[in-house]
């Protein structure tokens, strides 16, 4: 009998014609696509899935790593010691600034509390590892191997050394993915540190980042830092962000193109600093409009306060 | 069935488990850090292709449809994206695989690179449809790199389906 298939085709138990097998498997497939991408009500399953995928991912980048690690044990010695010199030195050069800061903070707070203005929160967080980058060709991400067991939830800002790096945007059980700043149309709330401009700084796709909707004759030059204005209750303020690289004013336009690179080194390998969330921002004020008893009346009053 | 149309030999049945061994060393191969590297084929749509075209019966769109979801999860991809694609793959190569067939490997290879081409093809759509960042030339070399292993790729999945060529003729059966 060898040579054969030891069971025959079976005659009357075939199951599902094709076609039909296929319409209801893509139906399937469009569905959770559209489900996952418009309204996010899939993380759960995907949550699961990661379960088990995740013991396999990490098992297949062991070799990578330990190839790495070995590397780094073998010729490591000297450059520790190059390493340890110049953060040595690094450490005495930023020591006057340093040594200030803390006397800078604590009159800070005091001037704050005078002027009674609202104290300024403090950055804390905890550091994670870049395990690898998503394999997705389509995004850019990258996946830390800190999770729900860290604490950490989405929307948690991720920095570097330099700025900032990304945004969490989703978690697993012990991974989360961050997603960069230079992922396409990922956005970031900005100020131009020279003028104080706010704007909103957009994620090009391709390691740029792009200024968008500012006027043509706005002032905006080239090597204008631009970092993290807080007004989205995300980010912290003053966190540097990009440096303008490029100004396209083309006057068939009304906005000007600018381009900007990311200060952080975003595409990089290494440690980043996972944010805690912030403080919840008090709710903004009702709409004029949605008051009740709402008319000319509060308006103008509100125009004649102005005026004064 | 013979390895291919034109020879004498003929192939002893597939184990199953061997099947589904190699279509998880193909999950665990797209899972290594040389996924990365550029024009490395997607092995789960190759090997989802091959036993489309050879065991219809065993492997076909229920497994293109789980493993789709288990590379949408672990590539950090949009649901479904995958699913879609190998969803689709399955059901070309098994209602194209009585004429895929009965070509010599070196044209089955040809006949097989446009299914692989369609494969990236519909996720790449699918996702600059909704507004993402285009993956550049390199994401459709996999399928040339695919098409070039696909001889040796048929040799190797079929070895153990293959009998001793030369056989004891004073066997009881």
């Amino acid at each position: 009998m060898a040579g054969i298939d030891h069971a025959p085709p079976p005659f009357f138990k075939r199951g599902p014609a094709p076609l039909a097998l296929l319409t209801f498997y893509i139906a399937v497939s469009l569905a959770i696509f559209v489900v996952d991408l418009r309204f996010k009500s899939l993380e759960l399953l995907r949550q699961s899935i990661a379960l088990v995928v995740d013991p396999v991912q990490r098992a297949a980048q062991t070799p990578g790593s330990l190839v790495d690690y070995v590397d780094r044990y073998l010729n490591g010695f000297r450059q520790l010691q190059q390493e340890n010199n110049e953060l040595k030195h690094n450490q005495l050069t930023t020591a006057p600034n340093l040594q200030r800061l803390a006397h800078l903070e604590a009159e800070n707070e005091r001037l704050r509390k005078l002027l009674a203005v609202k104290e300024r929160e403090k950055a804390s967080g905890q550091v994670a590892h870049i395990m690898y980058t998503a394999r997705d060709p389509f995004s850019r991400k990258v996946i830390v191997d800190k999770g729900q067991q860290a604490g950490i939830v989405a929307g948690q800002p991720a920095i570097d050394e330099a700025g900032i790096v990304g945004q969490v945007t989703r978690v697993f059980p012990f991974s989360a993915e961050v997603t960069l700043i230079t992922d396409k149309d990922q956005v970031v709330p900005v100020q131009i540190v020279r003028n104080g401009q706010r704007s909103v700084v957009f994620g090009l796709g391709n390691g740029q980042l792009e200024l968008r909707y500012i006027p043509a004759n706005a002032d905006v030059q080239e090597g204008d830092m631009l970092v993290t204005s807080g007004l989205d209750g995300i980010y912290l303020p003053g966190f540097p962000v990009a440096k303008v690289i490029k100004i396209e004013r083309d006057s068939a336009y009304s906005f000007a193109r600018i381009f900007c690179a990311p200060v952080a080194g975003v595409e990089n390998f290494g440690e980043l600093m996972i944010l805690d969330p912030r403080q919840t921002l008090p709710p903004p004020p009702p709409d004029a409009s949605a008051r009740p008893g709402s008319g000319d009346k509060p308006t103008g009053g509100k125009r004649s306060r102005k005026g004064l | 069935m013979q390895p291919t149309f034109s020879s004498s030999r003929i192939l002893l049945p597939v184990r199953p488990w061997f099947v589904y061994l190699t279509l998880f060393g193909a999950t665990a191969a797209n899972l290594l850090p040389t996924a990365y590297w550029p024009g490395m084929p997607d092995w789960i749509a190759m090997l989802i292709c091959f036993w489309s075209i050879r065991e219809t019966r065993r492997v076909g769109m229920g497994w293109g449809f789980a493993l789709g979801l288990l590379m949408d999860v672990a590539d950090g991809a949009v649901l479904g994206q995958h699913c879609f694609a190998y969803v689709l793959l399955a059901y070309t190569a098994a209602s194209l695989a009585r004429r895929i067939l009965w070509f010599p490997l070196a044209q089955q290879a040809l006949q097989v690179l446009p299914l692989l081409l369609l494969t990236q093809l519909m996720q790449t759509l699918m996702r600059s449809l909704t507004g993402a960042d285009l993956p550049g030339w390199g994401y459709f070399i996999g399928p040339f790199v695919a098409t070039l292993l696909w001889i040796p790729a048929t040799f190797l999945l079929l070895l153990p389906q293959y009998q001793p060529l030369v056989q004891d003729p004073n066997r009881p059966i």
